[in-house]
């Protein structure tokens, strides 16, 4: 269905977005704007202020300053009619235990007025979407991991929403769960739905993501496509030497290319690393290197440090 | 004025309490035989086993039995405690364990929404239980009608004043083994010093405005005269305090759940 151009304009715009619990700004004046019709990410490392911005966009938390709107409507003002439009997956699986699996999305339709003969028309066509129809009478309790995320993102579609938040929606899946996550939401996006996705998984940006943002201590650092951003901040090219010798850095400093010093791994980026390449493993390559595509996580890593956080 | 209070109700609430009734309909069954031999065994015990002793008991004015005398009594434990333990150590397990309230705050239910279905879902498991019971004793011959059936809407007051005060607990609370001490300061003494199992008048007189202080102690006067069938103007005294006792503790328990939660 195409959308007509009056519905066409942006679906979250943050200007200035401050967020504080006392004297931590957990959200330290963030600007940005999700287009409609794109999969936007955040990505972060923990405590980056992700969360909190997502919390604040379908109005659970309220915002401290600054100014944000959904669909054109203030969110302090109209948080009930913006929260009726938004389907969320929040970070834990907070299904209802005390419900089936049919039940826990019965019983979350009613939470947005929807007629119970209509809810169960829902019910059904989203629990066939995830595949998990043979287990509508199932307690929550007895899903495994990956059908729990596939409920709770069932559960975000039950309103019929016009933006999808999933907030880190694969974490602590294993790789066949997280794939089929991946491939409903992928459906999704194919249909036009707009998402915000936080995450920490950087293949999961790079591949349902449109769009990113790469946050750190409540501020957004850069904002681009995966793969501008990639070949921005990276290059398209990577060299990767384990126990480089002294001479190579020698080698690489005089070259003046960008790298990364780990100490027992050195990091060359660059955009022609080709003749680069052919050099140092001829030259310098005793514990073994390796050429590859530059990642967003050699992007994320640079700009967001190495360094733990806990 | 009533917003900065108690914060954005709207009739979404009902959703809240609602989604309590799905699941109470699923479960209900195993507490009901509880429910109706508990005050039984109650009333066996202290009214046969005790009333042996104690004989019969002059209330203004008048002889009563000593198991007529507790049964209401027993009755209005009931309502207090229904409505405390399900705002208390229920609403904390929605709230904390399963992260029922997230999940709902990301609906177009706002945080007061959910507080007040699960106070009025609390009142009503309080109004269930008096009615058991109501049913349970019935056959004993203890209870005056019709105004007997006034308890039930009185259990529904008594329970959105003992269900808020619990859900403060809630707000206030960091972990669910320390409602001990709610129970230990609040409940217990109640149930032992509100008139309960003994008429005030047996205290000392500081002890006499002292209960007077407890909610309980107006709920057990309410109860009281309503299975007595004795209704007097002075009743509209506790009815006024159970009232303002909710006034109070209603946004109290709202204030401190919007810290807790939202922040």
């Amino acid at each position: 269905m195409r959308t007509s151009p009056s519905e066409q304009r942006v679906v979250v715009e943050a200007v200035d977005l401050v967020k504080s619990f006392g004297d931590l700004r957990a959200v330290d004046g963030v600007s940005f704007r999700v287009e409609p019709g794109l999969c936007f990410g955040m990505l972060g490392p923990n405590g980056a202020g992700k969360t909190s911005t997502i919390r604040m966009i379908y109005g659970y938390s309220p915002i401290t300053s600054g100014r944000l709107e959904v669909f054109g409507l203030d969110v302090t003002g109209q948080r009930r009619a913006v929260a009726q439009r938004i389907g969320v997956c929040q970070q834990e699986n907070n299904l209802d235990p005390d419900l089936t699996v049919a039940e826990n999305l019965m019983v979350f339709a009613r939470y947005f007025d929807i007629p119970q003969a209509e809810a169960a028309t829902r019910a059904d066509e989203a629990l066939s979407f995830i595949a998990l129809a043979h287990r509508r009478d199932s307690g929550v309790s007895e899903l495994s991991g990956g059908m729990m995320r596939r409920l709770v993102l069932a559960r975000a579609l039950i309103n019929r929403p016009d933006l999808l938040i999933l907030d880190e929606p694969t974490t602590g899946l294993d790789p066949q769960a997280r794939h089929q996550v991946w491939d409903r939401v992928d459906e999704l996006r194919e249909r036009g739905l707009t998402v915000i996705l936080t995450t920490h998984y950087m293949e999961e940006a790079e591949q349902l993501c449109d769009r990113l943002v790469i946050m750190d201590h409540g501020r957004i650092l850069v904002e681009g496509a995966p793969t501008e951003l990639i070949r921005e901040h990276a290059g398209r090219l990577v060299i990767e030497i384990t126990s480089p010798r002294d001479e190579l850095r020698a080698y690489v400093r005089d070259k003046g290319l960008p790298f990364e010093d780990l100490g027992h791994r050195l990091l060359v980026y660059g955009d022609d690393n080709d003749a680069v390449f052919h050099r140092i493993s001829e030259d310098y390559c005793d514990g073994g290197c390796v050429l590859r595509m530059a990642t967003l996580e050699d992007v994320f890593l640079k700009l967001t440090g190495r360094e733990l956080r806990e | 004025m009533i917003r900065r209070l108690v914060g954005d109700i709207s009739y979404r609430f009902i959703r809240v309490w609602q989604r309590n009734l799905t699941v109470f309909s699923k479960t209900w069954k195993v507490g009901l035989a509880p429910s109706l031999l508990e005050p039984v065994l109650y009333l066996v015990a202290f009214g046969a086993g005790l009333g042996a002793l104690v004989g019969t008991l002059h209330i203004d004015g008048r002889t009563v039995s000593y198991i007529r005398f507790i049964a209401p009594a027993l009755v209005a434990v009931t309502i207090m405690q229904n409505a405390f333990f399900e705002n208390t150590y229920s609403s904390f397990v929605r709230m904390y364990y399963q992260k029922t309230f997230d999940a709902m705050l990301a609906t177009p239910l706002s945080l007061a929404d959910v507080i007040t279905g699960e106070i009025v879902w609390g009142a009503t498991r309080s109004a269930i239980a008096a009615t058991l019971m109501l049913v349970a004793i019935t056959p004993f011959g203890l209870l005056s009608y019709p105004s007997s059936l006034l308890v039930i809407p009185l259990a529904f007051l008594g329970g959105v004043a003992f269900g808020s005060a619990g859900m403060w607990f809630t707000g206030v609370l960091p972990t669910i083994d320390m409602f001990n001490l709610p129970v230990f300061l609040f409940i217990t003494p109640m149930f032992l010093f509100s008139g309960t199992f003994f008429p005030l008048q047996n205290l000392p007189q500081w002890a006499q405005y002292a209960a007077l202080a407890l909610p309980l102690t107006h709920l057990v006067q309410i109860t009281r005269a309503l299975t007595f069938g004795r209704l007097e103007p002075h009743l509209l005294w506790n009815l006024a305090y159970l009232v303002g006792f909710t006034v109070m503790v209603f946004p109290l328990a709202m204030g401190r759940m919007r810290v807790r939660l939202i922040a």
